[in-house]
């Protein structure tokens, strides 16, 4: 299989830089997943990976060798698209064993592993059909024989799933989990949606206006974020995410007071932060609790029931808007006070200029 | 809304009324062939009379038809093949890889089109002299080729302007190569636009008769020469000249009437989505 890196990678238009100097590993067998907003360049990356795109500066690197100036096809990559482009005018046999066709591989030996790809994924009743004939997950599947056939060195996925409806987006996720284990391939996945990225990948890069926010694992992410793009990019709901004020600084972390009635102290390394120091302060939904004792006064405004669990959207009395995850039982009115307490070694610290302050404990599933 | 009955009707009126106009002159000329010159030109024009095909047999025994014929066919598909041949790769690449000139170059194309033909006539008519080309059938392919390139090229753009660049950028990874992409998806997928351009451009050359009047004289002189030559030299002979005009237009009517069902939807295509 293949290792990819990408060493300072560029990519500039006329007036603008999309990719802003990349650099990354990734390791053999490794499911990579590019996550970010829309424009923040993760499909354009993906498409200088696989050749679609020029490299304006910077190398690119597959199993060691720089192939900036090698076509798309001799990189020995396969690409499943978002809108799957299949050839319409083909067979779903004919599509999948079209790279084998211009290779000059012999018809025996071409069909054989078109039946193969179509064993792995299912869709032997349909491959005498055209693309026209079949639904959008059968479709995504040929998509996806169509790069098994050619036994690529990596993979790379362009927002595969966007195109199905919810439903059937959960069943491709645990599909092509399941196919990435089966092939033992190396993959990257590109896509905007954190929850594919966070159920899949092994490692997750958080992209941001070409620049690469934080890559890691993805609990690391969601438990250790660099800055507060990230903590509020990385888990949903999202990151309830205050400013705040440090009013002291000690061994055991750093105080801090915020609007609502917020004081707490979060253990993390101070670095800079002094007292006086304006600061993010960032704390989960699943962070905060409802709490008879709690120090935080307010009311709950609007109750979403997921049924398993509700999120309740609480204004402090100074009109401080937060969310917390509760309990699919839990019995809060609305309009009425409620107490809220925040864990505080869940806590997270954003200095003036967005970067996490380290924790003093990590999590234990992120070391 | 629905339209009312009466609208449908009155639409469906105007429609048949265009449609009787613009065939009256072709019907008028297809009877007149059937008639003898007396009753061609006689006033009022006699509705009932005698169809006779004496008009045609003079006609035959003055000119050939069919080496004129010959010549429309060979040189209306040459110009056709070659502009086709020209105009795909040419479109291909403005489609796919455009500059910021790539308007540029295509408004320019068109604008020739602007350029009253006889402004070039007599350049032409020295080029093709100095090489050897007047009254070929080559240089009426390359004349032909020249005056329905632009066309060509602004509809093969339009129509793969619609395919989707992904399906291109797939056979890319899959190792078609540029060429490869050209022959086995872009072309296939584009075959109902390919095929209403060329039946267009064949449409075009087969009417052309300013240059193919100007540059030929007999050998490799069209269907339209074969006309021009009833119009003049012994006065206006109405039957013998609607009888050679008939000949000479059957062949492009029956080949746009049997394809007209592609050409109406190649012409309108992207035009409702």
């Amino acid at each position: 299989m293949a290792t990819v890196a990408l060493r300072d990678l560029r990519k500039s238009y006329a007036n603008h830089e999309a990719i802003k100097g990349v650099t990354l590993d990734v390791e053999d067998r490794e499911f990579v997943v590019f996550v970010g907003p829309s424009g923040c360049g993760k499909s354009t990356l993906l498409r200088m990976i696989a050749g679609l795109e020029e490299i304006s500066s910077g190398d690119l690197m597959i199993d060691g060798k720089r192939v900036n100036d090698v076509g798309p096809a001799q990189r020995e990559l396969a690409m499943v698209f978002q809108s799957y482009a299949l050839y319409p005018h083909m067979t779903v046999a004919d599509n999948m064993g079209f790279a084998l066709k211009l290779a000059g591989v012999k018809s025996e030996e071409r069909n054989a592993k078109v039946a193969e790809a179509a064993r792995i994924l299912q869709l032997e009743p349909y491959l005498a059909r055209k693309p026209g004939q079949l639904s959008g997950g059968q479709r995504q599947r040929v998509a996806i024989g169509r790069s098994i056939v050619r036994n690529p060195k990596v993979f790379l996925f362009d927002e595969p799933l966007s195109n199905l409806d919810a439903a059937l987006r959960g069943q491709m996720r645990i599909e092509l989990a399941r196919l990435h284990e089966q092939l033992n391939a190396t993959m990257i996945y590109v896509t905007h949606d954190q929850v594919e990225a966070m159920t899949m990948a092994d490692k997750i890069v958080v992209l941001q206006a070409g620049v690469v926010e934080q890559v890691g694992s993805p609990l690391e992410l969601y438990h250790h974020p660099a800055n507060v793009f990230v903590a509020g990019f990385m888990g949903s709901p999202r990151m309830n995410l205050i400013p705040a004020t440090v009013t002291g600084v000690d061994a055991n972390g750093v105080a801090i007071s915020g609007p609502g009635g917020i004081s707490v102290v979060v253990p993390v390394e101070p670095g800079s932060l002094r007292a006086g120091t304006k600061v993010t302060f960032g704390i989960r939904p699943e962070h905060l609790t409802v709490d008879p004792n709690g120090t935080l006064n307010g009311r709950a405004l609007i109750a979403e029931r997921l049924g398993g669990l509700t999120l309740l959207h609480v204004e402090l009395q100074d009109g401080t808007l937060l969310v917390v995850q509760t309990d699919g039982a839990d019995a809060t009115r609305l309009h009425e006070p409620v107490r809220l307490s925040i864990s505080a070694p869940h806590a997270h610290v954003f200095g003036p200029d967005g970067l996490a302050a380290e924790h003093l404990l990590r999590n234990p599933l992120t070391v | 809304m629905r339209p009312s009955i009466a609208k449908k009707i009155a639409i469906a009126g105007l429609g048949w009324g265009i449609a009787i106009i613009m065939f009256f002159p072709i019907f008028w000329m297809f009877i007149t062939g059937f008639k003898t010159e007396v009753d061609a030109v006689s006033t009022p024009p006699h509705l009932f009379f005698h169809p006779t095909l004496q008009s045609y047999v003079e006609v035959q025994q003055r000119a050939n038809y069919w080496l004129f014929a010959l010549n429309s066919v060979i040189i209306s598909v040459g110009g056709t093949v070659l502009a086709l041949l020209l105009a795909i790769p040419a479109a291909y690449v403005m489609a796919f890889f455009p500059t910021h000139r790539t308007r540029g170059t295509l408004l320019w194309m068109l604008s020739t089109k602007m350029l009253p033909p006889v402004g070039v006539l007599i350049p032409i008519y020295l080029i093709l002299r100095a090489v050897g080309l007047l009254d070929t059938r080559t240089g009426l392919v390359l004349i032909y080729m020249l005056m329905n390139l632009p066309i060509v090229v602004w509809m093969l753009f339009t129509f793969f302007k619609e395919v989707p660049r992904e399906i291109l950028e797939a056979g890319r990874m899959d190792g078609a190569g540029r060429m490869g992409e050209l022959r086995h998806v872009l072309m296939p997928l584009s075959l109902p636009g390919i095929a209403s351009t060329g039946l267009l451009s064949l449409i075009l050359c087969w009417n052309e008769a300013f240059w193919s009047l100007n540059l030929t004289s007999s050998k490799a002189a069209p269907l339209t020469a074969f006309i021009a030559s009833f119009s003049s030299p012994e006065g206006l002979f109405f039957a013998k000249l609607s009888a050679a005009s008939t000949l000479a237009v059957a062949p492009i009517l029956i080949f746009g009437w049997l394809s007209q069902r592609q050409l109406v939807r190649g012409l309108t295509f992207g035009a409702v989505k």
